[in-house]
């Protein structure tokens, strides 16, 4: 079973590209399961046709300790199955510990048991890493790899470049590494060349570079992933090749983070080219 | 014991051993057993409280009552509010105090509920009944000690309770400081003494020493009750004692009811117990009177009859700033030597004041405020002191290094006295000084060469 946290920026589109990929994976005949790390519960509204499933969180709230694997799970596009972390309101509480409690709880639950026949477990995990809670998913071997959704804005590339200090910190005593850059683009200038500069310089590989297409947009408003809403368009070939190129992907390294001054340097000298 | 503590001194940053201090929680639930009919609340987890509320029993020998938020794993993730709720729904229909005091814990602080809002809502839907209070101190344990634990529930007190009215009522406030149950019956029987009519909160007498009589009142007769500390607001001065417990609540008063403030230290030996009587009599427009005058005499008496002993005794004490700021003063006064003054709580002013005690009576003296217990001790093996005083962790210490002992502070886990013989004011002094004298000169008789074993000492 591979174990893939997906991070990046908020708004960046983790949860769309997650699912997305996800799907090209299940129609690829692989077993896929997704867990939303993200209080909204909103990272398999498109793998379910809705947000129709009751968290993690929710259930252990309702129902006390007594939680069974079936009252979480749901299945949803190609029999995916679909988690979602859930957490409390925005203002109260604390959602980092959220995310400790329900991943605990699935381990507990055998969620990943070998008789589950998982290939793949994808961690959709909300904006950057905030706190240890957020962290959790690239703590103690839980996910091993990591993909960052990124594209050529200045944030998103901060972003991407702090998240990177995070994995080096984990990669340090743990098994967690970055296997690279997936460009979601927002038509940057010059943005294909600058990310892919920028992942050589973190010290891995630009996996795929997804182009802007309203496609996925009018896939959304549907509740559906791109694939599932029209499989033959050009977008959805884009999500299969972005996850045969994760299916395929042997490089995994410990990110070399840049500088602030090696950030700006690299966003200066092709950000302004175009 | 400790033997395997060495006298070398090696540079500590991060690590403590033995600290000289413990958490917020304990002084805040302290602090609320001082109201009358008062239920403390503790807003985390169960063990928070369970070890909170035995320890103040293993100190007071008396069964103290609290109650908890118990937290689960999903209040943690969802925030306290309907733990809390539901607690001021069971505690008011189960226990029905007149007031609970809500203090928090490091999970409750870090995962920031927010206690005034949930407050606010609980007296909204009736989970608070009419005529019922509730109040809150933010207490985490990664700030400060004990002792701002104490401090901020009495200036909760305060913030929550105390009102100006307009009329002007003859009574001077007297915040006594973290002491015991023993040292504030003995505040209010010199005030008494005095003719001076006073208001204390918080006032544990009554409350943690009361008589056994075989029948259990959960809210025993002592406390300040909630329409005294309402009355605070309407007083003629507050007379606060003790910088780190109790000048807070002091200042939070002057600022919200015009109260003027007189920040003093705990009074303890001839100089600071002079201050205190002086300014209470100052501000209540009373005469100190003979029978106190009587007192102090006799404890002049008794030091210069014992000063062969004490003089030039090298001295260590460790404990909370407060007692260790005021009995250092008394120390200097029997001319000792404090060479060794060590607290665990944080705040400058412990060491700004105690270079202002002793710099010019005792120069070498060592004084630290983020200083440990394993620290004094390496400090003793490197130049032996005749006396330590401190709390019951000392006399791993003290019996290590066969220095006489004197129980002091808090907590006192395996001795009696302290609950029966205040160490405030002069007859606290003279049973200070009785301490003292007996575990010098038992050291003394039980070591010394036999042409020095004296009948009459």
């Amino acid at each position: 079973m591979r174990k893939v946290a997906i991070y990046g920026k908020g708004g960046i589109g983790k949860s769309t590209t997650t699912q997305n990929t996800v799907a090209a994976l299940v129609e690829m005949g692989k077993r896929v399961m997704v867990v939303g790390c993200d209080p909204k519960a909103d990272s398999t509204r498109l793998l379910l046709g809705g947000l129709a499933q009751r968290s993690v969180l929710d259930t252990l709230r309702e129902e006390g300790e007594d939680v069974e694997l079936a009252d979480i799970r749901s299945k949803g596009f190609c029999s995916s199955l679909c988690v979602e972390s859930g957490g409390p309101e925005p203002g109260v509480g604390c959602a980092g510990r959220g995310i400790i409690t329900s991943i605990n709880m699935l381990e507990q639950l055998g969620a990943y048991d070998e008789d589950e026949k998982l290939d793949y477990v994808f961690y959709d995990v909300l904006g950057d890493v905030v706190c240890g809670g957020f962290a959790m998913p690239i703590r103690e071997g839980k996910a091993e790899e990591i993909y960052i959704v990124c594209s050529g804005e200045m944030m998103a590339m901060y972003a991407a470049n702090n998240i990177c200090k995070g994995i080096q910190k984990f990669a340090e005593t743990g098994v967690v590494r970055l296997g690279g850059l997936i460009c979601n683009s927002r038509q940057v200038d010059n943005e294909r060349e600058m990310m892919t500069k920028f992942a050589e310089r973190l010290g891995t590989q630009l996996v795929h570079f997804v182009p802007r297409e309203n496609d996925v947009q009018r896939a959304e408003i549907q509740r559906k992933t791109v694939i599932e809403w029209n499989p033959k368009c050009k977008q959805a070939d884009e999500y299969r090749a972005l996850a045969k190129a994760i299916d395929a992907n042997k490089m995994l390294v410990r990110p070399k983070p840049l500088s602030i001054q090696e950030l700006e340097d690299l966003l200066m000298q092709y950000g302004l080219l175009g | 014991m400790l033997n395997g503590t060495t006298a070398e001194l090696v540079e500590r940053k991060a690590l403590r051993i033995n600290p000289a201090k413990t958490c917020q929680p304990i002084g805040a639930m302290y602090a609320a057993l001082g109201i009358h009919g008062c239920m403390p609340h503790s807003h985390g987890s169960q063990g928070c409280c369970s070890y909170h509320r035995s320890h103040l029993t293993r100190h007071f020998k008396e069964p103290v009552m609290a109650t908890t938020s118990s937290f689960t794993e999903g209040s943690s993730v969802f925030g306290g509010m309907a733990n809390l709720t539901q607690a001021f729904k069971n505690i008011f229909t189960i226990y029905n105090p007149e007031i609970v005091a809500v203090h928090t814990t490091c999970l409750s602080e870090v995962i920031g509920d927010d206690i005034p809002t949930i407050i606010k809502k609980s007296i909204e839907d009736g989970s608070i009944p009419a005529g019922k209070i509730a109040i809150h101190a933010n207490t985490p344990s990664f700030v400060g000690s004990h002792v701002t634990g104490f401090s901020n529930m009495v200036m909760a007190m305060v913030n929550y309770l105390s009102e100006k009215t307009g009329t002007t009522l003859n009574q001077v406030n007297v915040i006594p400081g973290f002491v015991e149950p023993a040292d504030m019956r003995e505040i209010k029987r010199i005030a008494a003494a005095m003719s001076a009519n006073i208001v204390m909160f918080p006032d544990t007498s009554n409350v943690l020493d009361g008589p056994l009589t075989g029948q259990y009142k959960m809210y025993p007769e002592g406390g300040a009750t909630v329409a005294q500390i309402k009355s605070a607001g309407d007083s003629i001065a507050t007379v606060a004692l003790g910088h780190f417990a109790s000048h807070v609540a002091a200042a939070t008063l002057e600022s919200k009811c015009n109260v003027p403030a007189a920040f003093l230290e705990l009074p303890i030996g001839v100089g600071a117990t002079d201050r205190f009587i002086s300014t209470l009599a100052n501000y209540a427009g009373v005469e100190v009177g003979p029978a106190i005058e009587l007192e102090r005499g006799r404890l002049v008496d008794l030091m210069s009859d014992l000063h062969q002993y004490f003089h030039g005794k090298r001295v260590a004490v460790a404990g909370d700033p407060d007692q260790v700021i005021a009995i250092t003063q008394f120390l200097v006064e029997l001319e000792m030597k404090p060479v060794y003054c060590i607290t665990g709580s944080p705040g400058n002013q412990f060491e700004k004041r105690m270079h202002e005690i002793l710099d010019g009576p005792v120069p070498e003296a060592k004084i630290k405020q983020t200083a440990d217990l394993f620290e004094l001790h390496q400090w003793m093996k490197n130049e032996p002191v005749d006396l330590l005083i401190g709390n019951t962790y000392g006399k791993h210490i003290a019996r290590t290094e066969n220095v006489p002992f004197v129980r002091f502070g808090f907590p006192i886990l395996d001795r009696t006295g302290h609950r029966f013989f205040p160490t405030v004011g002069y007859m606290g002094a003279v049973n200070l000084i009785n301490q003292m004298i007996n575990v010098l000169l038992d050291k003394k008789d039980r070591e010394c060469d036999e042409e020095w074993f004296e009948l009459v000492q």
